[in-house]
């Protein structure tokens, strides 16, 4: 019997606890289990994690990178939503 | 279309931008990494074998753990590059494929025997000394995922040298039957882990376009002069001698100058003729085998339960 290529699984960690979770990189598992088990092994034998999420690659929905441009364009023009759009006072504190 | 493609690939290198998986990127491009990269993986994953014929003969509980550990890291680090390698579009079985039929290659070095126990103090002091010469580089290397499987591994492998430089001065300190042991493993690995950075500058055959789409980003000569640099120094200071009568510090380069390297042996050894080629790859051959009825049984039970495949 021909060997079939397992699911691949991406891995993301969470640092510590309250923290952001983080794409770590991927494996292969046979299930959610397996991949969970599997994620300890692979990326977490120093303490790297609090948390482990995986999902399977398939399931990972991505933007294309030929759409960059226009993807992100929306967010080009709008410098009011930073801080520094606004002028105030230096007298006026705690802003 | 494609001549506009490869300009805006081009620049994206020249400023020093990623790679990532789904961008655009020429096919010799992808060839060559599919090669440097599974070629690597290869590498860590039969590099396990030359220290596993050590772990039930460690001298103390001390040395087995950490030897284990060490092994263990090395399975890490075949797996996360086996994933950088996956996203160039090639599977898992395909470069088992390769790597069972000969069709890639892996690193010369792990296929010279393991004779006594300062044999391991040589490995993680040089072979895994020269590696993370080699891997620190790649930190740098142009396409995203290779990248960070190198941020993740250098991270690791400090430990591995540490741990053989350990072993070395332990040894060389000890009796002098130790001392002899220490010495005579460095007179073996010294040659063969100069060879791992591969053919001289001149004579091999993938540096410049490697450079040109910064794969590499320092050549073969560089990152070996770099390795002698900071070894020299390492070996006088727990009283071992680099077997190179030609070893001289050259006060106008301000590098060590060393002697010839024998190619004819690095060529033979890359051809299959080393002492270990033949048992490496039987070896993985049969534990890839014996895992056969471990990886049906574990997608015929996924395909049975809720969470399965």
């Amino acid at each position: 019997m021909s060997d079939k290529n397992l699911p691949i699984w991406e891995v993301f960690l969470q640092p510590k606890t309250g923290a952001s979770f983080q794409h770590a990189g991927n494996l292969h598992a046979t299930d959610e289990e397996m991949a969970l088990q599997n994620a300890r092994e692979l990326y977490t034998r120093r303490q790297e994690g609090t948390c482990i999420w995986v999902v399977k690659t398939e399931h990972i929905v991505s933007s294309s990178p030929e759409d960059q441009s226009s993807f992100f364009d929306p967010a080009d023009d709008k410098v009011y939503r930073y801080p520094t759009f606004f002028k105030v006072s230096k007298k006026a504190k705690g802003l | 279309m494609s001549a506009d493609n490869e300009i805006i690939f081009q620049e994206k290198i020249d400023a020093g931008l990623k790679i990532e998986p789904k961008d655009w990127m020429p096919d010799k491009y992808r060839k060559h990494l599919i090669r440097q990269i599974s070629q690597h993986a290869h590498s860590e994953i039969i590099g396990m074998q030359p220290e596993g014929n050590w772990i039930t003969r460690a001298p103390s509980l001390r040395a087995k753990m950490v030897l284990i550990a060490k092994v263990q890291d090395e399975a890490g680090h075949g797996l996360y590059l086996y994933s950088a390698t996956e996203t160039l579009g090639i599977t898992r079985n395909e470069l088992i494929h390769q790597l069972q039929t000969g069709k890639a290659k892996y690193s010369s070095i792990f296929n010279y025997p393991t004779l006594t126990w300062a044999d391991m103090g040589a490995i993680g002091w040089l072979v895994d000394g020269a590696a993370i010469v080699n891997q620190q580089s790649l930190r740098r290397t142009s396409y995203g995922p290779y990248s960070r499987a190198m941020v993740r591994i250098c991270k690791e492998e400090s430990f591995h040298q540490r741990q053989g430089y350990e072993i070395m001065s332990k040894m060389s300190n000890g009796t002098p039957e130790q001392q002899e042991m220490a010495q005579d493993a460095l007179n073996r690995w010294w040659w063969p882990s100069l060879m791992m950075f591969g053919p001289q500058d001149s004579d091999s055959a993938h540096t410049s376009n490697a450079m040109k789409w910064k794969i590499k980003r320092e050549t073969n000569d560089d990152l070996r002069q770099l390795f002698v640099d900071r070894t020299v120094k390492q070996a006088d200071l727990i009283g071992l001698e680099i077997p190179d009568p030609k070893l001289k510090w050259n006060p106008e380069t301000k590098h060590y100058d060393f002697g010839e390297i024998d190619w004819e042996e690095f060529w033979e050894v890359v051809n299959g003729n080393g002492f270990c080629n033949k048992v490496r790859i039987n070896n993985h051959i049969n534990a890839h085998a014996e895992g056969q009825w471990v990886r049906e049984a574990a997608l015929a039970y996924a395909e049975k339960t809720q969470n399965g495949v």
